[in-house]
């Protein structure tokens, strides 16, 4: 296997992290609506708490996606 | 661009614009620091329209109140009532980080000669930002507790037998903490820019060739317009994580625990 297509499928490899993200992302919203429904009053509270949930497994992969990017352009 | 190799890395390149790199000159007027000085001017020209404490606001003082409420209520909200004195620095991360993001996705490379350019998509800026929070909490620690700051590690009510193991994790993940507040504006504007500059030269090809590349071209393009509003909407959730985040920290040195 020569050099670029290992290098792409590398970066494929690296892409999957993405998908494992989306469904943290979707855990994070999907609980936070889960328990928000039960107790609307004490949703608005818990906002921070939901962004920050998001803003954590969004950094991940995004780290994947920037991984991939760099194994496709920059190595 | 449309021609040859993809290079979604060239957008992030500093290069001079007024002297040169050349014979170790440290004062080099570069593309990063033209467009540090275009999101401080926007901020300055921002905040200064709406600063007229007029009884009956107009609506850019509506404006200005309202992000210094917001901020003012999440200090206030997360460090307490002695959460006042460090609004300057929450605010000024916050108002930096937000429009730097804002001015970087904006549509500015429409104009002939102009190459637009996100200053939080250096990992130099967001990461000097979050030492200084580091530093902050850190500072406001040890001023107030002294040597007691230290036992923010120690764990309460559980056998010894796990307390050492434990302080050592939560010693890990403190002194983390600065390289992963900056890490994440930087790696959202990053990924973001580099996924519009690769989606935006598939428009480009697709046209170029013909048949179905139309299709491809149109569905990017739709793709583009709906990622660019994405990175509007994560460039404000990043700004206020920033905020959010060093208003914690700095509320655990405050309180401990």
């Amino acid at each position: 296997m020569d050099l670029a297509s290992a290098k792409v499928i590398g970066a494929g490899l690296a892409a999957i992290g993405v998908g494992f993200a989306a469904t943290g992302v979707g855990i994070v919203f999907g609980q936070f609506l889960n328990s928000a429904l039960r107790n609307p009053a004490a949703a608005d509270g818990q906002f921070p708490r939901l962004i920050f949930g998001f803003a954590a497994a969004e950094l991940l992969g995004l780290m994947a996606f920037a991984v991939a990017m760099i194994i496709l352009y920059a190595v | 661009m449309a021609a040859g190799k993809i290079d979604p890395m060239h957008q992030f390149t500093i290069e001079p614009i007024a002297g040169s790199f050349q014979g170790a000159n440290p004062f080099v007027f570069t593309n990063s620091a033209l467009w540090l000085l275009i999101v401080l001017g926007t901020l300055y020209v921002f905040m200064l329209g709406g600063m007229k404490r007029q009884l009956i606001p107009g609506r850019w003082q509506v404006a200005v109140e309202g992000l210094t409420g917001f901020v003012d209520s999440m200090v206030t909200q997360s460090i307490g009532p002695q959460g006042r004195k460090h609004m300057p620095w929450v605010f000024t991360a916050f108002t930096f980080i937000l429009f730097a993001n804002l001015m970087g996705a904006m549509p500015f490379g429409i104009i002939p000669g102009a190459h637009p350019f996100t200053v939080t998509s250096q990992f130099i800026i967001t990461g000097v930002m979050a030492l200084i929070s580091f530093a902050i909490v850190l500072g406001v620690g040890f001023y107030k507790h002294g040597l007691r700051f230290v036992s923010l590690f120690w764990p309460k009510g559980m056998p010894l037998l796990l307390k050492v193991p434990i302080s050592l994790i939560e010693l890990i993940s403190f002194l983390v903490r600065p390289f992963s507040l900056g890490l994440r504006p930087f790696i959202a504007m990053f990924a973001g820019h580099i996924l519009l500059e690769v989606f935006g030269n598939f428009i480009v090809r697709g046209f170029l060739a013909s048949g179905t590349g139309v299709l491809v071209s149109i569905l990017c393009f739709l793709f583009v317009a709906f990622v660019s509003a994405l990175e509007l909407l994560v460039g404000a959730i990043q700004a206020y994580v920033f905020a959010l985040l060093t208003s914690l920290y700095i509320s655990e040195a405050e309180h401990l625990h």
